[in-house]
């Protein structure tokens, strides 16, 4: 039955437009069309996002590729009426062309968002419960190959010579880190998929997981069989409820085809992946800490070296990776390094997924060529500012960087961004109208490091109290004269002393706070106020921290 | 489910402790692990009863102290908190007449603060239970909070 449909409506159903209602909508669709007797012609089904995140709940009808936005049981009925049984498209409720279209059509400008997509590219145009339709647009195609006419070293090869970058926010050469893993010794080896989403603004690894799990599970294969690991972990948050059951269904199903299992294309390559969860904590984002909370522990960072590729999981050899990394693997391996290196710029090849939040016209999730710049992702991607002026952007999540309206014309890629004194960071863009103030903005930043600091070193532990005490006294304009100093002083000793990078981290913010918006933070200064003991002495530290 | 059940279903190894932890709260009846069971639990595992509980005192999911059947846990990083997270935490606040970290007389509501949920599309953002609610403001969260406080009227006085 499902072959012969005429046509398919596409509800993305991910965690953000489950909140504004679209099971509903997706369950009206289904009833609308059966009560109309067309539910053996045309079939509804869920998929992943298309992006925008400020356009209600979206569908799309194919074979015609129109998507309809904000979509209300009313609209649903029309469009049934209209749409699907008369074939008269239902102009009221298209969303207006700049969306992207969920297939690309034409290759004009607009498209090539979706076009240039090799992350995304299954994400809202097919079903992610489905590993059919994974495998019809050359799923498992990569693996295939790999374990069929390659050898683990050309894998291996592959990857590095693609220059692929981890996509969790530092950086980190990709195929180099695995090599480390491959050359060490161990009777087993792990594979673990970081999905520990925590950095604030950053969904992007969520909409992957919901709108194209076999990706992760296929790069993931991809990884084991380059190392030779035989066991694979996706740790992930525990809130996630919706890419849990996602990955779950993926993990079963390709299972069920020998895709997973002891003999993957019966080469005798033996590979299986199991789902641990977190339970809430930042810091089990970074890869020692979460190699700690697998075992069962307090999430808390291991001294490095030696490091994880030596001695991981249960002191084997593991490789940690995000999971946009490893969910880019396998276009590589199918296409080529060669292809691969084709988008984005020489230092950073291929492509990078953002979320833009904020104050923009078109907030959601895009996947760009790395080295687009931030004003053509304000300007064109995101729409434009929804209301007043761009005043800032923090680039990164919370650990990221503040940024002033003179750096929009940076090229955003690992290198050119490092040149400027930034890092690009995990693929969070939050933008920042003039009705958010610098101090107000820098406080909320300093109490998450205060709630999520791990408390194993002191630097950390007792240094994030206290700037958050500052910024908490600057938020109301009560700073002490030379507050800004001691701030600087602070995040400084914090970067040079503490144990991980979330001690190292507040320098981000703070100091590039400081660089673009001086003048403003100084102004939340009270001169008239007369600090109480000298300045930056041990004992004031303990008392800010209190 | 007993201690027993659990950790018989989930296996006694070490790595399977969180998820162990996450079990045994779910079946608390008031969303905390409670000491008794903790130290159960670590015999059963043979882990010191210290070891257990400052694993489970780690993550902010788990509670060691009682909570109401409903846990509200309201976004407050930046990005929410850029897109009025303070205004839907003192909407809450006046509503229940509860502060943070405390549950109302009837022990309906906990509330909480999370770090980010993930959801920032949809900023501000808060979780109840294992629901995500989002685009937020006084109005809806009052909706919200009503609904949710009919339905465990129900269930209770059921």
């Amino acid at each position: 039955m499902a072959a012969k449909a005429r046509m398919t409506v596409m509800v993305p159903v991910d965690a953000d437009s489950v909140v504004i209602g679209a099971r509903e909508i997706k369950s009206t669709f289904s009833a609308e069309i059966g009560r109309r007797g067309l539910a053996d012609e045309v079939r509804v089904l869920e998929t992943g996002s298309f992006g925008p995140t400020n356009a209600g709940v979206i569908a799309a009808v194919h074979p015609d590729g129109i998507v309809y936005g904000n979509l209300t049981p009313q609209a649903v009925a029309d469009i049934v009426a209209e749409h699907v049984e008369k074939g008269r498209i239902c102009g009221r409720y298209i969303l207006p062309r700049e969306y992207p279209p969920p297939v690309p059509t034409d290759w004009d400008a607009r498209s090539v968002q979706y076009a240039g997509r090799i992350v995304l590219d299954n994400c809202g145009r097919i079903d992610p419960e489905s590993i059919e339709e994974y495998i019809a647009n050359d799923g498992y195609f990569a693996l295939g190959r790999a374990v069929t006419e390659m050898t683990r070293e050309q894998v291996l090869e592959e990857v590095i010579e693609s220059g692929l970058r981890g996509r969790g926010g530092a950086g980190f050469p990709t195929g180099r880190k695995w090599s480390f893993c491959a050359a060490a010794e161990g009777d087993v080896k792990y594979v673990i998929c970081n999905a520990d989403e925590g950095e604030p603004g950053t969904f992007k690894d969520r909409l992957i997981m919901e709108g194209d799990p076999h990706k992760l599970v296929e790069g993931m294969a991809l990884c084991a069989y380059a190392i030779g690991a035989t066991m694979g972990y996706i740790y992930i948050r525990g809130e996630y409820r919706l890419s849990i059951e996602r990955l779950a269904k993926a993990i079963t199903d390709a299972r069920a085809m020998g895709l997973l299992g002891n003999d993957i294309f019966g080469r005798g390559f033996a590979f299986d992946i199991e789902i641990k969860l977190g339970a809430g904590a930042y810091i089990c984002g970074e890869e020692t800490a979460l190699i700690e909370s697998m075992e069962g522990k307090r999430g808390i960072p291991r001294l490095k070296p030696p490091f994880p590729a030596q001695c991981g999981f249960l002191g084997k050899p593991t490789n940690v990776n995000n999971v946009e990394t490893l969910a880019t693997v396998p276009a590589i391996i199918r296409n080529g390094a060669a292809w691969f290196k084709s988008f984005g710029t020489p230092g950073t090849p291929g492509t990078k997924v953002y979320t833009i939040i904020g104050h923009v016209n078109r907030p959601g999730l895009i996947e760009v060529p790395a080295g687009v710049t931030l004003r053509e992702i304000v300007e064109e991607y995101a729409g434009g500012m929804s209301c007043g002026n761009f005043k800032m952007a923090q680039l990164g999540g919370t650990a990221g960087e503040i940024l002033g309206a003179e750096m929009l014309d940076v090229p955003m890629d690992y290198d050119s961004m490092h040149r400027v004194g930034h890092v690009l960071g995990s693929g969070a863009i939050l933008i920042m109208n003039e009705t958010v103030a610098v101090a107000d903005f820098l406080d909320a930043c300093m109490r998450f490091f205060k709630h999520e600091s791990c408390g194993n070193c002191n630097p950390c532990r007792n240094g994030v109290k206290a700037l958050a005490a500052l910024t908490g006294r600057l938020k109301t304009g009560n700073g002490y004269a030379g507050d800004l100093n001691l701030m600087e002083e602070l995040v400084m000793s914090l970067k040079g002393m503490s144990f991980c990078p979330l001690g190292q981290s507040p320098a981000g913010p703070v100091m590039s706070a400081l660089r673009y918006f001086r003048p403003e933070l100084e102004a939340a200064i009270d001169k008239s106020l007369v600090r109480p003991k000298p300045a930056h002495t041990d004992l004031e530290l303990m008392e800010l921290a209190v | 489910m007993t201690v027993q059940q659990i950790v018989e279903e989930r296996g006694k190894s070490r790595e399977n402790l969180i998820q162990i932890l996450h079990d045994m709260q779910k079946h608390s009846g008031d969303n905390s692990l409670h000491h008794g069971q903790l130290s159960e639990l670590a015999d059963t595992m043979g882990l010191t009863v210290a070891d257990v509980v400052s694993t489970a005192s780690f993550y902010s999911m788990f509670s060691l102290v009682p909570r109401g059947r409903h846990v509200i846990r309201v976004c407050e990083s930046p990005p929410c908190y850029v897109m009025g997270e303070e205004d839907v935490l003192t909407a809450i606040r006046e509503k229940l007449d509860i502060e943070l970290g405390e549950t109302t007389g009837d022990g309906c509501f906990t509330l909480e603060t999370t770090s980010c949920l993930g959801a920032c599309g949809v900023a501000p953002v808060m979780m109840v239970d294992d629901e995500i609610y989002g685009n937020l403001n006084r109005a809806k969260v009052c909706e919200i909070l009503d609904s949710i406080a009919a339905a465990d009227k129900h269930s209770v006085d059921a």
